[in-house]
């Protein structure tokens, strides 16, 4: 691995960044920017944002400390992590490969072979081949593990029935790392899984587009009817889909491949919505004089620093003694529902303004607030529900028995 | 918004929190805090020579004065497994009433004190009065100039520890202006101590009836620090009760937890219902956050500004997290958890007495507010 480069090197490095995404950033293309991957709704944004990793990538911002071998950097992960700041620093767009770079990426470095590696880093770090996930179905959503879309070997084929729903990106990717079962007498429901590396552009495979609760587009359902796929699309051996799974979870906390660098979801900048309180008004009054609304949002003041300072006490073991995964495993839950709910709050400001949506010119902020809010809930639902996120919370860091 | 602060932490920190953590919890089983409440004084005196000889009062006094020469941030881990414990002593009352001392006492009064205190002496604050404010700028007992002294009169109340504290800090009014006085216990004429009824039935505290008590004129702290003090006071104590409130909320957590792990009905262990659950992990997490302020308030004590809205969250989220965890916890035992046997009561009371004592979450909040968005 790349050697741990000196503090003028790093320098120098973050320097550079720095004067690239000043100068490259582009914040107002003239259309709404999706604040995730998941929102991605319109060509225009689809064609901005690829383009838009495409340059950073080329620039050497983007997967500076994978492999040059396969297409990155082959850099030390630090020199990706000083970059990445730069990035944040100019609230530059998210990166659009998220499933690629995220998930599929490291799985693949980790474990794939040396084939697969040449095959598919570089088209994914250059977001020239988007990547999505197939993982839930219309019937086995949270119950994951009993997903039921058919893989049947025949020769040195697979043969694919079923379908796929909420596949963010489904109808742009032409890949997609799809949870599929392979034995339907396995002796429970998760050695019957398998993984593959599955490509998306093939007969038998369609996508319908869904509507969101925003009005917009971003997942579709994928139908697969008698799809043929060569029988090395199967990664990690039959009957271990479900380990696969599990192993792109492990690497979201970057313990073993280095991260891509970039973020795929804006964080909201939860300072605005105290200007946008300060700005707002009730009864003739500053809407912070409403003793109501000021305790609300003191509330929200003490629960965003907690959160904000839980992210460094997570890094201190000497702070984390007696429960260690708690802080952890809790960050999913404790950050998404605290946005869904602070968004929310957020409408309350606005009095009558509260009834205008995107697309008019009389919303506050052009609409932001509502897409905000209606959007939060791709975080709450999306990734494991939150009530799923309690469960795993309770059994895995606090010991209670699971719910049967 | 520059004056939210920050997390770290110190090697003797670290130290304190692994001495106290074991400590605490030797000397402080719950059939001990339990046979502690029925007795007058309210605390082992062997426990409490023990804190005075493992230098714990003495953690945040400063070297020239017998002390340690740390800071508030290393009391904080101990006055956590205290909270933790349950482990009531006069520890807080007289941690408090040295930084009072520290804040607007003059040389000579620091230097009368804080030795004894530093070696295991036990003060505390007669701050509160009958009008129920926690506003302590709000002061209606009185001092007046006589020939023999400053003559007192008025009623404090809520003076913890009072009858194994050998100084009591009052404030009064003198002249239109608060300010304190440093009376000593030994001083006080007979029946000027009343033992209250608390809610809190692991700590004791009385009323103080100030009439007929005069003290010498260089018992009253510097005058023109009296601001400072009030301030001092506020912050010092509720980083102390945020940490035993935290401590607490540890405790009730995991005394909820064991109960869910082994009691059945249904045929099922009552910890897989997912309504008991899942607002046992809301509990959980609000307490990690309260926690998270804790240390965060004792990294920022000292800083102007950003010191004071740091142990203001922490007051408040740990306020808030204390009460709601044990609230539940009482739900959450059933008809054990009405009875007087079952722990969860022992928290819900503590957290109320605390909150009493420094101002509940609201409170907080509504100092907080002023801070933030003014
Ligand atoms: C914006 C967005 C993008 C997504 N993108 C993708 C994607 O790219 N690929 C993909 O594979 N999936 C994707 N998903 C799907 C997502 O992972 C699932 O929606 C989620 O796991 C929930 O499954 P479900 O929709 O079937 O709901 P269900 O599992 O049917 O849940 C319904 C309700 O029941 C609750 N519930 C279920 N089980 C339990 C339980 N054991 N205890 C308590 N409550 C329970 C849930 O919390 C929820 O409130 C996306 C979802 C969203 C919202």
């Amino acid at each position: 691995m790349a050697e741990k480069p000196s503090a003028a090197e790093l320098k120098e490095f973050g320097d550079a960044a720095d004067a690239w995404f000043k100068e490259n950033t582009v914040r107002d293309p003239g259309f709404m920017l999706p604040l995730t991957f998941m929102e991605v709704s319109t060509d225009q944004q689809f064609d901005f944002l690829r383009d838009w990793q495409r340059k950073v990538y080329e620039a050497g911002f983007l997967g500076a400390s994978w492999p040059r071998e396969y297409g990155g950097g082959g850099m030390h992960s630090e020199y990706q992590r000083v970059a990445t700041r730069a990035m944040k620093k100019y609230d530059a767009p998210i990166m659009i490969n998220a499933i690629g770079n995220g998930w599929a990426g490291p799985l693949i470095l980790d474990l794939g072979s040396e084939e697969q590696k040449q095959t598919y880093i570089k088209g994914m770090l250059n977001a020239e081949d988007i990547w999505c996930q197939g993982f839930s179905e219309p019937e086995h959503g949270s119950d994951l593990g009993n997903a039921q879309l058919k893989a049947v070997k025949e020769g040195d084929e697979y043969v694919l029935n079923g379908s796929k729903i909420w596949t963010s990106l489904g109808d742009r990717a032409k890949y997609m790392i799809l949870l599929a079962r392979t034995d339907f007498e396995a002796e429970n429901k998760y050695k019957g899984l398998s993984f593959f590396l599955n490509p998306m552009k093939i007969d038998g495979i369609s996508t319908s587009r869904i509507k969101k609760l925003t009005g917009e587009y971003g997942f579709v359902q994928t139908f697969f009817t008698d799809a043929r796929i060569s029988a090395d699309c199967l990664f990690g051996g039959e009957g271990n889909g479900w380990s696969m799974a599990m192993k792109t979870l492990e690497y979201e906390r970057g313990a073993k491949v280095k991260p891509v660098g970039g973020y795929f979801v804006k964080e909201l900048d939860v300072m605005q919505i105290v200007e946008l309180a300060k700005n707002s008004m009730r009864n003739g009054k500053p809407l912070l004089d409403d003793p109501v609304m000021r305790d609300k949002m003191t509330q929200y003041m003490i629960d965003i620093q907690a959160l904000n300072l839980n992210n460094t006490r997570r890094r201190m073991p000497q702070l984390m003694q007696d429960k260690p995964m708690g802080l952890p495993l809790m960050n999913k839950l404790a950050r998404t529902e605290l946005i869904r709910e602070l968004t929310e709050f957020s409408l309350g400001f606005q009095g009558t303004k509260a009834g205008y949506y995107v697309g008019d010119e009389n919303a506050v902020d052009d609409g932001y607030w509502h897409r905000s809010y209606l959007n939060s809930f791709s975080a709450t639902i999306g990734g494991g529900t939150s009530e799923i996120q309690r469960n795993i919370v309770a059994e895995h860091a606090l010991g209670l028995p699971k719910t049967r | 918004m520059n004056n939210l602060g920050d997390i770290g932490t110190t090697e003797e920190q670290i130290e304190l929190m692994d001495v106290a953590t074991n400590f605490c919890r030797d000397k402080s089983p719950i059939d001990k805090v339990r046979a502690l409440m029925e007795d007058d004084l309210g605390y082992d005196p062997d426990v409490w020579r023990e804190i005075g000889e493992l230098g714990w009062l003495a953690i945040a006094i400063p070297e020239a004065h017998d002390g340690v020469g740390l800071s508030m941030a290393e009391v904080v881990p101990i006055a956590e497994q205290m909270g933790r414990n349950l482990l009531s002593t006069p520890f807080g009352s007289t941690t408090i009433a040295a930084q009072a001392l520290l804040a607007g006492g003059s040389g000579a009064q620091q230097a009368a004190w804080l030795p004894k205190i530093a070696a295991g002496t036990a003060a505390t604050l007669a701050l509160r009065e009958d009008h129920g404010d926690w506003d302590l700028g709000h002061v209606a007992s009185t001092g007046k100039e006589t020939a023999g002294g400053i003559a007192l009169s008025g009623k404090k109340q809520l003076v913890r520890w009072a009858d194994s504290a050998e100084l009591i800090i009052a404030s009064v009014e003198v002249e239109g202006n608060v300010r304190f006085a440093m009376i000593e216990r030994s001083e006080l004429p007979d029946g000027a101590l009343r033992r209250e009824a608390i809610i809190d039935e692991t700590a004791r505290s009385y009323e103080l009836t100030l009439d007929g008590v005069t003290v010498a004129v260089d018992a009253l702290f510097d005058g023109n620090r009296a601001r400072e003090t009030i301030e001092k006071i506020e912050l010092a104590a509720g980083l102390i009760h945020a940490a035993e409130m935290t401590g607490g909320s540890q405790a009730v957590i995991d005394y909820t937890l064991e109960y869910l792990k082994t009691r059945k009905q249904f045929d099922k262990i009552i910890g897989s219902y997912q309504a008991l659950k899942h607002p046992t992990v809301d509990n959980y997490v609000e307490y990690e956050k309260a926690r998270t302020h804790l240390y965060s308030a004792a990294h920022s004590w000292g800083e102007q500004g950003r010191g004071e809205v740091a142990v203001r969250m922490a007051a408040a989220q740990a306020h808030s997290s204390y009460s709601r965890a044990a609230d539940r916890s009482i739900q959450f035992h059933g008809g054990f958890g009405f009875t007087h046997d079952c722990d969860a009561q022992l928290h819900r009371r503590k957290a109320i007495f605390d909150g009493a004592l420094i101002g509940d979450a609201a409170y907080q909040r509504s100092k907080l507010a002023g801070l933030l968005f003014d």
